[in-house]
């Protein structure tokens, strides 16, 4: 009745356990990464700081898996090995300094090490923008984006929200302000490539997040602030713009487009824009 | 000893309704929790499968469903998108605050920390029964948003503002989004009720464990399983008021015109809004103040029990019981530093977003030396594989292939990429929701004969295991994938972007996996119930563990002990002493009673205790 199961079948069982965590977790885990890079991976990227995004993503995933693959065989060696055999007793064995120390001290050299290479390609991603950037102010609202190039004197000029009106003037800009006369906005992104761009990100209703997955760019649009960040596209083509920061109802059709081209093809481009 | 017979004649006195519904012994208090709490999986599960139908099968017609939730699906059948917002908010809200927290800290710390320490009840006993009868009032009022104009909140359980913040008085909608009129409010009123019930308990289990230890219960005599709750309830007090404060900001922002989270300028649904200087970086500053120790909260408890059941089931003493509760004081500390990556693409200054980056790195090492000595503990045990076993070596499994996706979205700069996408869906299912759930699951099929006096089956047992760990990981692992492809979380259909179209296969995979997961807890429900009824009595002590409570009747009387209260000699993992006539010595034997090996007798943690008269010892011996 209510005693501690004898001890015949659990070997039976941690043998069950140990096989299951080894064809499932282990052979499963690392045979669904490999059908994974083929059908359900990361974009090709394309841009220059994604690159290093990249390495480090597939550096800390080479680091983590083995420790995954490791810890689980060990786990599933002891309990395929230490099932109870009749009154059989366990180690009295409850302190090590040493093998505590030691896996103190290997986890932290390696999170260590892990740390500087993410300090590394994080101040690279937030470093100062060169200075031959280009300029793009972005705006997200329910549910789409707006973009604005500040024109020939790359000055945005100011906006006003109470000018907002979404067919004439959806970007609220203030006529009373010269430098607002030239600035073009537009509904599609287009870019230069290999010009690193400035992006300035704004909101104009509630929070979003300009998500552009080939570059692996995300910046949330914070209403009141204005954001800016930079990157450099570095292949021509159309890539897609997602909201991930949850904005309402239409949050999961709040697709844009950037259009990446070569700079004479921008050029053109703006310049029927203004038309 | 006048106060125990009291204890003792009152229980014949108390009434039904004082003895089992205004309970003021922790015990019921416990199962209490516990049975609510089980009740509100059941609805965040149902929730769960509601999402999984919705991704799946994006647009799909569900005749039956919509006959189960008119409000929520269109004539036709399809879910609404608000209410598929309202869905995954609830889901969240209610698994994180209304089943995790009160299972693991109101129903398992009420229950065991009085037992495992030697007290007769709490500190506060009517403190305690006010806690938990916060809680059925909170779901109440967090059910009803479902019912009101506009339905359920859409914001997300992060609720972040101005989404959540703007208000329509006229119509009782909100202006951003429908769920954002008076479901919102609802659920803020809810959760502010929910936060007094949690630090009611949490202040009684701090002084609980600091004041009503028995004799010879020196704090380093602690079972693991107390400590965690002991740390858990210190998390608590100090994070829950930060939430409440920034709950109550949001209402007065909603209602009565202040602006602490919404700034100037903003143009929604075609209106100028007339808020004026808040800031949305605030709120969340505020939330993950709570937020990220709200995940230890959820996790620290699980991690005590687990300690206890591999050691118990695995007739061994726990491994590093020094470092494991080094460990879990300097999580609990480090948690308290890390909020900010929730918040590396928020645009707050990326100086900051470094500094997270340490921090959040930092936490990982603690977590794996409690790892490794679970693992450790495993190597020469002679294990018994009893679903408790198994579900405590399952969640050593499921929080490690959690902890290391947490090492990608700890580091600024990938986490960027990563960030709100289903990756961290995957993240955060394994290391909080799975593991704390089969922490859960691991402790009631521990603890449930001395809880009700009964033993439960174990091959149904076993079998819910087998099914349950198979499906967390056909579930979960796969939203790795997700991520990786960039899928965006809270999406009520991923297939408006080219870049998601070649997803839609794995994403029926994992909702049938889903399911399969969702079925298999009706065996745990079958199991639970049945053997509260039928399952055969069990003795006082049936994994012959050494702890105090199972040195008390299954279940334990009220009061707990009989005349005297037991009298601690030793730690509590002396399993398998070589030379000691059994595999088990309880703390209650005296030193001279039975051998000791290993030195633990000496040992500054885990020997005598300074309020222990050593007289008594060779006496009573
Ligand atoms: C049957 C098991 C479960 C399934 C299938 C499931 C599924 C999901 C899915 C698919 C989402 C993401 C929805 C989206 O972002 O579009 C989600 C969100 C979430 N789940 Fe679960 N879940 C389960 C159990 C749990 C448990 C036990 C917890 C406890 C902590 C939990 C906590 C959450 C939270 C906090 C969110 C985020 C909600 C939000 O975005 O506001 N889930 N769940
Ligand atoms: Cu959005
Ligand atoms: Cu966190």
């Amino acid at each position: 009745m209510a005693e501690i199961p004898a001890a015949t079948g659990e070997r039976r069982t941690g043998r069950l356990l140990a096989s299951l965590i080894v064809v499932m977790i282990v052979f499963g885990g690392v045979g669904m990464t490999l059908l994974a890079r083929r059908y359900w991976w990361l974009l090709p990227v394309a841009s220059a700081h994604g690159v290093d995004v990249d390495r480090l993503i597939y550096t800390t995933f080479v680091v983590t898996g083995i420790v995954f693959v490791l810890v689980h065989i060990l786990i599933a060696a002891f309990v395929w090995r230490f099932g109870a055999r009749g009154t059989e007793r366990a180690a009295y064995w409850h302190d090590d300094r040493t093998l505590e120390l030691t896996y103190t001290l290997v986890p932290a050299a390696v999170l260590v090490t892990l740390i500087s290479m993410g300090a590394v390609v994080w101040a690279r991603v937030h470093g100062p923008a060169p200075a031959d950037s280009m300029v793009v102010e972005v705006r997200g609202e329910q549910f789409g984006w707006l973009f604005r190039y500040p024109g020939p004197d790359g000055i945005f000029g100011r906006v006003d929200p109470a000018r907002i009106s979404p067919k004439d003037n959806p970007m609220g800009l203030d006529p009373a302000d010269p430098a607002s006369a030239d600035d073009l906005v537009t509904r599609e992104l287009h870019l230069a490539v290999n010009r690193p761009v400035r992006v300035r990100i704004r909101s104009k209703d509630v929070l979003h997040s300009f998500f552009i997955p080939a570059f692996r760019v995300k910046q949330d649009a914070v209403p009141g602030m204005t954001v800016e960040i930079w990157f450099t596209p570095t292949r021509e083509g159309t890539y897609e713009i997602a909201c991930a920061e949850l904005c309402g109802i239409g949050h999961y059709i709040m697709r844009g487009k950037v259009m990446v081209e070569s700079a004479d093809a921008v050029q053109t481009w703006l310049a029927q824009q203004s038309h | 000893m006048a106060v125990m017979h009291e204890a003792a004649h009152e229980e014949h006195k108390l009434g039904f309704l004082q003895r089992y519904v205004f309970s003021q012994d922790h015990k019921i208090i416990g199962i209490q929790y516990m049975m609510t709490s089980l009740f509100m999986a059941a609805v965040g599960g149902v929730l769960a499968m509601l999402i999984r139908m919705e991704l799946g099968w994006p647009g799909a017609r569900w005749g039956l469903a919509k006959w189960l939730f008119p409000g929520g699906f269109t004539g036709d059948g399809t879910l609404k998108p608000d209410f598929y917002l309202a869905v995954v908010t609830m889901h969240g809200s209610i698994m994180i605050f209304f089943v995790l927290t009160t299972a693991l800290s109101g129903g398992f710390g009420n229950f065991l920390i009085p037992l495992t320490i030697g007290a007769r009840d709490m500190a506060f006993p009517f403190m305690n029964m006010l806690s938990y009868w916060l809680y059925p009032p909170a779901i109440v009022v967090l059910l009803a948003s479902f019912f009101v104009a506009g339905g359920a909140p859409n914001a997300g359980w992060t609720a972040y503002p101005p989404l959540s913040a703007l208000y329509n008085p006229a119509t009782g909608t909100g202006l951003a989004a429908p769920g954002s009129g008076l479901g919102q409010s609802l659920w803020l009123v809810s959760l502010a009720i929910l936060i007094v019930s949690f630090l009611f308990g949490s202040l009684n289990y701090i002084t609980t464990v600091l004041q009503l230890r028995t004799r010879g219960m020196s704090m380093g005599r602690m079972p693991l399983v107390t400590w965690a709750q002991f740390t858990t309830a210190i998390l608590m007090l100090l994070s829950f008021p930060v939430l409440f404060a920034a709950v109550v900001m949001l209402l007065f922002d909603r209602h009565l015109g202040t602006s602490f989270f919404v700034p100037s300028g903003l143009v929604v649904g075609g209106q100028l809004v007339t808020h004026q200087g808040g800031n949305p970086l605030l709120w969340q500053h505020l939330f993950w103040f709570l937020g990220h120790p709200e995940v230890y909260v959820l996790i620290l408890p699980p991690m005590g029990i687990v300690s206890e059941i591999l050691a118990v089931h695995g007739r061994k003493p726990i491994f590093g019981y020094k470092a494991m509760v080094a460990s879990i004081c300097a999580i609990a500390f480090l948690s308290f530093l890390v909020w900010g990556h929730h918040m590396f693409t928020s645009g707050m200054n990326p100086l900051v977003g470094t500094a997270f980056m340490v921090t959040t790195l930092a936490i990982a090492i603690p977590s794996a030396v409690k790892t490794f000595n679970w693992v450790a503990t495993l190597w020469r045990a002679r294990i018994h594989f009893t679903p408790a076993m198994l579900f405590a070596i399952g969640f050593v499994s499921l929080f490690v292939t959690g902890g290391l996706t947490g090492i990608f979205l700890g580091s600024p700069a990938v986490d960027v990429y990563f960030q709100d996408t289903f990756f961290v869906v995957a993240h955060f299912h394994f290391v909080m929701a799975s593991a704390a759930l089969f922490g859960l699951f691991g402790g009631l099929y521990h603890w449930f004969p001395k809880m009700f006096g009964r033993m439960m089956d174990e091959r149904l047992g076993k079998l819910h295991f087998w099914l349950t760990f198979v499906g967390i990981y056909a579930t979960f692992f796969p939203m790795h994938f997700l991520g990786m492809a960039g899928e965006p979380r809270r999406y009520y259909s991923p297939q408006m972007y080219d870049f998601l179209r070649g997803l839609s296969g794995l994403n029926m995979f994992v909702s049938l996996a889903a399911f399969g997961l969702g079925l298999a807890q009706l065996i745990f429900a079958y199991n639970f119930i049945r053997s509260l009824f039928r399952g055969p009595k069990a003795e006082g002590n049936p994994w012959h563990a050494n702890t105090l409570e199972w040195q008390a009747d299954s279940p334990p009387p009220h009061g707990n002990w009989g005349a005297t209260l037991p009298t601690v000699h030793r730690w509590p993992y002396d399993y398998s002493v070589p030379g000691a006539t059994e595999d088990y010595i309880p703390q209650t034997v005296p030193v001279t009673a039975a051998v000791v090996a290993g030195g633990a007798l000496h040992h500054p943690v885990q020997g005598g205790a300074p309020d222990e008269p050593p007289t008594t010892d060779l006496n009573s011996a």
